[in-house]
């Protein structure tokens, strides 16, 4: 491996945004012929690297260079003509055109200005069909399904005398055949030279495809090793910002068990869209925690007790009574908050000032036609600004004005309001400082002393073991244990995210 | 691979098979309905009569495939008809007016796109500017109607070919040739499959590197300048400039665009199917006509159809989505 030649070098990469710094001084190193796995948790800084490296965004500080030779693309159009194409988790296609004619827009063969339709249909069905895709080229692009849209996009990309391609989360809409044909098409491309970037949150396909792993956290490389020498839970670790050592050293600070108590809501065998037979149970006063890496479904499980992905099969019990929840207002009107995990774009309402941000829960579950007086409001916004401590200039202040610590209080706050028996927590500290995070945590504790049900949902392992009393994996959107008390410990945890039963990685998969 | 696709039956074509079946079926119960109905001459008076419908629409189908909206066109229009009717009676030759007018048309589009892309505004509001200001201008230049007796105008309006017992005038073949351009535009010409791209997802246009910008203002020159040619072409037809003609014609010519299977969400959409729905705009007059009916019913016929068709294209572009979801 070290004697291949280097394709693409970053170094002391560094961008920063107003207020934060996404990226410092991070480095990465991708060869002629190799898949290499760019790994992080959310806000890890894998997206900003690699629109730094397509030309969206601009970096503030360090050098890239593509086959030694030291380039800053200004645009996406820019580094593709330096041969870096990029294909999207998003299919980024049109869907009203023909296939063929979307792997040769913007650049037809034809004649004074006459497209050609032949040579573009001829050129497309001889190129998918090097990609083992025998289609018909003449149909439009939406009449097939989103992975034949992808390998397409790939061939597009491919086709453009792509030296580095860049798969961002390419796999998340893909079934399993589909993405074991992605595998392929990956490996063949492999073997011609190319230099791939794979971006995504299934660790299991990371160990089944990549050579090399470059692990991201908190806008900061950590360490880039050979697949086949880092096992699947130092890599968990890693990108949590634990080291191993230190996670059995450490003893648990867990709650301890308080024994058995009144059930408050049951799922059994319920499923959506998104995720499939999910058997959980919350009890009244407990804080439960959700654990997994992104995208193993403890947020799915959270939208669908709220009524935002509607349960498709299986039955949801509030209380100990069968309930339909279609919709949030019906989850709401059963006692159930939930703050969900974009801040900014699904709970705050930026335009809005504090008081009317924190109202709109309860205003909701009363009903439009029961408007609340301004007074009651104000009242109400009071209570919360000072309960909650939320720094705010006055009441009326656009919310979009607050730091994101306030803000995630405000959402709180509005959630408070409702009086809910059960309330679920999505990444509430994200993004926010270590003060507030702190009293935010205090608060949930807080909160389950008083007979409150919490659900806490949280990327941070060590946060998880502080607040819940009793906890569920996940992992590719299944249920794969659950500990309480105890056991809850940051080292059970990450073996569990990593994978129960097998805690090295399959080495047999590995070249 | 191959196994995992399922072939799915054509339903790109299939809101301009229903156009083209309806305007048929139209014209069909019309001949059933009354006597002489049935003829070429009431198939050609068709275009006689719609040929400047027919150009706004296929400009205004231009900026609809871009997923925008122009409502100037009208304005723009009525506008080519009174300052042509204005210099005509001044004594400016023909062969300087026409010119001019199209130029206008042209930039007045050319200025409104360059807002709407340039400032990120709302094509509604930008192209209702450009009515009002289009508009507002036919009254400066003159509230009455001004007859036209420029006798290159004259020749215009009255010249015409034979065809069997029809006749087809002379200012139909702008229509046709405006169809003929429009049609290998969009079909065999990069920025015209630039326009379909950018209707389908622009921001996919922008990462496979067209030129959206340019794409986008384009689009509402090429409606400023369709709407100036089409009033150069009423004004062959009616011999006359007057501030308030064709209020509401571009509704007329958007709800054409629509019935010929045009999305108003943008990407789908064809001029053959623009022009086929102004044509049964056509055929519903023609039969309101023949009935005796107040020529409003045509307003009321047409509402029902448009409801139809947007019920229809949703139902087909909802069966697509179960189909690729399923």
């Amino acid at each position: 491996m070290d004697t291949q030649e280097k394709l693409l070098e970053m170094e002391h990469i560094t961008k920063k945004f107003p207020g934060v710094v996404a990226l410092r001084d991070v480095q990465f190193a991708l060869r002629r012929g190799e898949i290499h796995a760019l790994l992080g948790e959310n806000g890890a800084g894998k997206s900003t690297l690699i629109k730094v490296l397509t030309g969206v965004f601009e970096r503030d500080g360090g050098d890239i260079f593509l086959e030694g030779r030291a380039v800053s693309p200004q645009s996406p159009q820019a580094a593709q003509n330096m041969g870096i194409s990029t294909v999207y988790q998003e299919v980024n296609l049109c869907p009203n055109l023909s296939v063929a004619e979307n792997v040769y827009i913007g650049r037809e063969p034809g004649s004074a200005g006459r497209i050609d339709w032949k040579t573009i249909n001829r050129k497309a069905a001889e190129l998918l069909s090097r990609f083992d895709l025998h289609i018909d080229v003449t149909q439009n692009l939406d009449r097939y399904s989103v992975a034949v849209q992808q390998m397409v996009a790939i061939a597009r990309a491919v086709d453009i005398s792509a030296k580095v391609l860049i798969l961002d989360e390419p796999t998340s809409s893909l079934t399993a055949v589909e993405v074991r044909k992605l595998f392929e098409i990956m490996r063949m491309l492999k073997a011609r030279g190319m230099g791939i970037i794979f971006v995504t949150h299934f660790l299991d396909q990371v160990y089944e495809v990549s050579d090399t792993i470059t692990v991201l956290r908190g806008g900061e490389y950590v360490c880039s090793s050979p697949t086949a020498e880092l096992p699947k839970m130092q890599l968990v670790a890693r990108m949590i910002g634990k080291e191993y050592e230190d996670l059995e050293s450490r003893p648990s600070s867990s709650l301890a068990d308080r024994g058995k108590r009144d059930l408050f809501l049951r799922l059994q065998g319920a499923a959506s869209a998104q995720i499939s037979h999910v058997d959980i149970d919350i009890q009244k006063g407990e804080v439960l925690g959700f654990s997994g890496l992104l995208g193993s479904g403890r947020s799915e499980i959270a939208r669908l007790i709220f009524g935002v992905d509607p349960i498709v099969t299986g039955g949801l019990e509030i209380g100990g009574r069968k309930t339909a929840v279609k919709e949030p207002i019906t989850a709401m009107r059963a006692g159930i908050g939930f703050c969900p995990e974009n801040r900014k774009s699904e709970g705050i309402v930026g335009e809005l000032s504090v008081r009317e941000n924190i109202m709109l829960a309860l205003q909701a579950k009363q009903g439009m036609l029961r408007a609340m007086s301004r007074r009651q409001s104000e009242k109400l916004a009071d209570e919360y600004i000072e309960a909650l401590s939320i720094k705010t200039p006055s009441r009326e202040q656009s919310i979009h004005n607050l730091s994101g610590g306030n803000q995630q209080k405000v959402i709180l706050a509005r959630w408070l309001a409702t009086a809910p028996d059960l309330l679920m927590l999505d990444e509430p500290t994200r993004g926010i400082d270590i003060g507030t995070k702190a009293e935010i945590q205090k608060l949930v504790t807080k909160l389950a002393g008083e007979g409150m049900s919490l659900v806490f949902i949280s990327s941070e392992v060590d946060e998880m073991v502080r607040c819940c009393g009793r906890m569920v994996i996940l992992r590719d959107k299944k249920l794969v244990g659950e500990l309480t008390g105890e056991e809850i410990s940051e080292d059970m945890i990450v073996k569990y995210m990593a994978g129960g039963e097998q805690f090295e990685p399959k080495t047999e998969t590995i070249q | 691979m191959s196994g995992a696709i399922q072939k799915k039956p054509g339903n790109r074509n299939i809101s301009l098979l229903i156009t083209t079946l309806l305007f048929f079926v139209l014209f069909g119960a019309g001949s059933l309905a009354y006597d002489r109905f049935f003829s070429l001459s009431t198939f050609l008076n068709l275009f006689n009569d719609n040929a400047y419908l027919i150009i706004v629409a296929i400009g205004v189908t231009f900026v609809l495939l871009t997923g925008g909206i122009d409502i100037s066109v009208a304005s723009t229009l009525a506008f080519t008809c009174v300052f042509s009717a204005h210099l005509l009676r001044l004594g400016v030759p023909p062969v300087v007016v026409i010119p001019l007018v199209l130029l206008i048309g042209l930039g007045v589009g050319l200025l409104m796109g360059y807002l709407i892309q340039t400032f990120h505004l709302q094509p509604f509001i930008v192209t209702l500017a450009g009515q009002f200001f289009m508009r507002g201008f036919c009254a400066v230049i003159s509230t009455n109607s001004i007859p036209i007796t420029d006798t290159f105008y004259k020749y215009m309006a009255l010249g015409k070919v034979s065809i069997g017992k029809g006749k087809l005038y002379y200012y139909v073949f702008f229509a046709l040739v405006v169809l003929a351009a429009a049609y290998y535009t969009l079909r065999f010409t990069r920025f015209g499959r630039g326009v379909y791209a950018v209707g389908g997802s622009e921001q996919s246009a922008v990462l496979m590197g067209l030129p959206v910008t340019r794409i986008k203002i384009a689009v509402y020159a090429i409606s400023g300048f369709c709407a100036a040619l089409a009033g150069v072409v009423f004004s062959f037809y009616t011999l006359a400039g007057y501030s308030l003609q064709n209020m509401g014609l571009e509704m007329d010519a958007i709800s054409s665009a629509v019935i010929g299977g045009t999305l108003l969400s943008g990407g789908v959409g064809s001029v053959i199917g623009t022009t086929f729905g102004a044509l049964i705009q056509g055929v519903i007059q023609t039969i309101v006509t023949y009935q005796n009916l107040n020529t409003w019913w045509t307003k009321v016929t047409i509402a029902a159809l448009l409801c139809v068709f947007i019920v229809i294209q949703r139902g087909i572009a909802l069966r697509a989505e179960r189909r690729k979801s399923g």
